[in-house]
């Protein structure tokens, strides 16, 4: 039977036909569909992780313990979990394991492109890349043999197309893995550095047969057509190579690293002129080159910033571009933007008025760094904001009362809480916001340890982040409802003012979440509307200036009450 | 020979599930097909963008410049927006609603005047007022459905029961016979 199917569902579909037991990982773009697909299937254990590194070294548990375990996450969820991503590699595995790293590149939904095929190479781990959804079930499943057979965890590399692409899958039955025997071997496992001097000869010798089967692999393969061009490419590119020239020879590479640079070798001898076709960084190229292999083309004509297309392609290698119509006059840009009713908006309407420096952090309440909040100053990295705040008040204590941290209960949890035994630790006068609304957001409602429930909806104490932040040693911690203007205001207000490391949690929960019920929509009384804006600072979707008036649009409208606090006139009413 | 759609709206307008439902009819009539989405940030009231292509071997997933045979424009000025990645003698299918962008509505940009009347001289244009539309079918969530509605009849190799065992299989029980009168409303304009 064949479904179409998302590439990450497909990935989950091969989790669960590999008899994977064991899933652990940390909700990101592009990736986070393969764990809520996979908690689907009842044989498989599922769960978020509070962070890629706990995931990973989870993962590493279950298969120290004999089952196959997988973990996945963004590209920059890698950097997270490089620690044990690297050393891993040193122990092997006892069940398979898979990393899968999804990655982004022209940024869809993150804050840089970084190219992972550098970590296959710097952590010396064997990767796949899958090219459409059929070969993302098809390299899951045998990625987990590979594991197996060389004694190391895999990694899988997709990027945003292939991810969230659905194209058709063939659906095979659930292969019963079991568990592995468990028999101590501290040689093998207690990376000491005694012990890890031997292994690293055997990461190395390792590399050597992956090497060879890298030559010979049915990953790697080439496609003989008109030899007058020869591409060299994989995954998502080597789709938009296959859709620009139909008939030229193309050397598909299925397991990137290590390269298959002898059957490549082999490939350019055939071919008249050999063009690399990658995206982000040249990888292929150097490597290719390195090994004295002539390149005609490649970095040179593609460029190392953004996604590659067809038109791309097509204009790189000089072919007419098609012809087009424009329509002329400017259209408004169409930026992402904070929901109606969204709990957030508030506090950064607080932020921006008082004029406050503000190091932000990842997640929708990014989005308050746009107009015309515009109420954010940094946005780096996973709990950067507090980490970053307590660095800038260190070095500037003086302006220490007008610069504050913003951060999300799932990020908070996910390394905000380190950056915050920090400030506590080293008692820098810095106050930080955490904007509970209750879920995962901007992934799209994930569950996390604040929630209450798991991934499979069981439900289970929440941490309490009140608690959580007076044990690391923060005296003042207090909690607002995000809705209150005055309140918020006050309390950072007060909280700027005192003299030590504080926390002001401020609580709603996000707007699209099913068990809120929208208020009834606000409207503007004409009469009463004396056109002074006041409304329009908060940046919501659902306020528009019409004929010289605010006009709130009934359908977008929450009824959350923002915009009729601010209206000195008394204009907006329910109703 | 490939055919290219794109959909093009505003983020929560329900894009998505046009795609999915409208790749779930042309599997079921035997075809290759590839969707591309995208998810995350751009979601949150964002300009958004899905792709259908279907053919006897697709490959790429994506639609390129001058290359989509249908834009289904959820939005007025989205269609404009996304003008040329429909090919020469494409057809745009395009609801007549205006959303204003958080940019226009903070007065940093300006929304065009009559976009669609502009639209129609420059391409093949069916313009619909879906909303009025999805209202007159029970809720205006069924925006989406009255345009996969409008483009059936583009795709003459599809019959009406396919469409609408797709909506049977993909919509939630309690939206089906909703989703239904959506759509033949939009098939019989």
């Amino acid at each position: 039977m064949k479904e179409l199917m998302l590439g990450n569902k497909a990935i989950a579909r091969g989790l669960y036909e590999a008899g994977v037991k064991y899933v652990s990982s940390y909700p990101g773009t592009p990736s986070t569909e393969i764990t809520e697909e996979v908690a689907l299937y009842d044989e498989v254990y599922a769960e978020w992780a509070p962070n890629e590194k706990v995931a990973t070294e989870s993962a590493l548990g279950a298969s120290l313990a004999g089952a196959r375990s997988f973990t996945a996450m963004k590209h920059v969820g890698l950097n997270v979990a490089a620690d044990p991503l690297f050393t891993s590699a040193y122990t092997g595995v006892n069940g398979g394991m898979v990393i899968c790293v999804a990655d982004d590149p022209a940024m869809h939904s993150s804050q840089n492109e970084q190219d992972s095929r550098h970590y296959a190479r710097a952590a010396k781990m064997p990767m796949l890349e899958p090219a459409d959804s059929a070969e993302c079930r098809d390299f899951t499943v045998l990625a987990y043999e590979l594991s197996e057979k060389y004694d190391t965890p895999v990694l899988l590399r997709t990027c945003t197309r292939v991810a969230h692409s659905q194209s058709l899958v063939e659906l095979k039955v659930r292969q019963e893995a079991g568990l592995k025997d468990y028999v101590k071997n501290p040689a093998k496992y207690v990376m000491n550095p005694g012990n890890a001097v031997k292994r690293h000869f055997a990461v190395e010798d390792r590399l050597k047969a992956l090497k060879d089967y890298s030559e010979t692999s049915p990953l790697n393969f080439a496609e003989m057509g008109d030899t007058a061009l020869g591409f060299v490419c994989a995954g998502s590119c080597y789709q938009y190579v296959k859709e620009v020239f139909p008939n030229a020879s193309v050397f598909k590479i299925g397991l990137s690293f290590p390269m298959p640079l002898d059957a490549i070798r082999e490939f350019a001898g055939k071919v008249e002129k050999l063009v690399v076709v990658e995206e982000l960084d040249g990888i292929f190229e150097q490597e290719i080159r390195a090994a004295g292999i002539r390149v005609d083309g490649g970095k040179d004509l593609f460029g190392n910033t953004g996604e590659l297309s067809q038109s791309k392609i097509a204009a790189a290698m000089g072919l007419k571009a098609k012809e087009v119509s424009r329509f002329g006059e400017p259209v408004p840009g169409r930026p992402p933007v904070m929901c109606a009713g969204c709990p957030h908006r508030g506090v950064f309407y607080v932020l921006s008025k008082l004029k406050l420096t503000v190091t932000g952090d990842i997640g929708c309440y990014t989005l308050g760094a746009s107009a015309p909040l515009s109420a954010m100053d940094s946005t780096v990295c996973m709990g950067a904001s507090v980490s970053m705040l307590h660095g800038f008040n260190t070095v500037r204590p003086e302006t220490s009362n007008k610069t504050v941290a913003v951060i999300g209960d799932s990020t908070f949890l996910h390394s905000g809480i380190t950056s915050l035994t920090d400030i506590a630790y080293n008692r820098s006068i810095s106050t930080v916001l955490i904007l509970d609304n209750s879920i995962t957001g901007m992934t799209g409602h994930q569950q996390n340890p604040a929630t209450g429930y798991t991934l499979k909806m069981q439900q289970v104490p929440p941490v309490s982040l009140e608690k959580l932040c007076e044990a690391v040693g923060i005296r003042r911690v207090r909690s607002v409802d995000a809705y209150d203007l005055k309140a918020v205001e006050a309390a950072v207000k007060e909280e700027l003012a005192a003299d030590e490391p504080s926390v002001i949690i401020c609580r709603r929960p996000c707007m699209l979440l099913k068990y809120v019920k929208p208020r009834p929509a606000l409207s503007v009384e004409m009469d009463k509307c004396r056109a002074c804006r006041s409304c329009m600072k908060l940046g919501c979707p659902a306020i528009r200036f019409e004929g010289g008036k605010a006009v709130i649009d009934a359908n977008q409208c929450a009824g959350c009450g923002l915009c009729a606090t601010l209206c000195a006139f008394g204009a907006i009413k329910e109703g | 020979m490939t055919k290219s759609i794109m959909i093009v709206g505003v983020g929560g307008q329900g894009t998505l599930l046009a795609s999915r439902l409208i790749g779930h009819v042309l599997v079921e009539k035997g075809f290759d097909v590839k969707l591309s989405e995208v998810h995350g940030m751009s979601q949150r009231g964002g300009s958004v963008v899905t792709y259908v292509k279907y053919g006897e071997k697709v490959y790429s997933p994506i639609v390129d410049k001058g290359e989509a045979d249908f834009i289904l424009s959820f939005e007025a000025v989205e269609g404009a927006r996304y003008l040329e990645m429909l090919k020469k003698d494409g057809t745009l299918i395009t609801n007549t609603q205006e959303i204003y962008p958080i940019t226009v509505i903070t007065g940093g940009a300006s929304y065009p005047a009559e976009p669609t009347q502009k639209l129609s001289k420059l391409c093949d244009v069916k313009a619909v007022d879906a909303l009025a539309l999805a209202r007159a079918a029970g809720s205006e969530k069924a925006v989406n459905t009255v345009l996969i509605g409008v483009l059936s009849n583009y795709l003459p190799e599809i019959e009406q029961d396919a469409w609408l065992g797709a909506i049977e299989k993909l919509v939630k029980p309690k939206f089906v016979e909703l989703n239904k009168k959506a759509f033949v409303s939009g098939r019989e304009i």
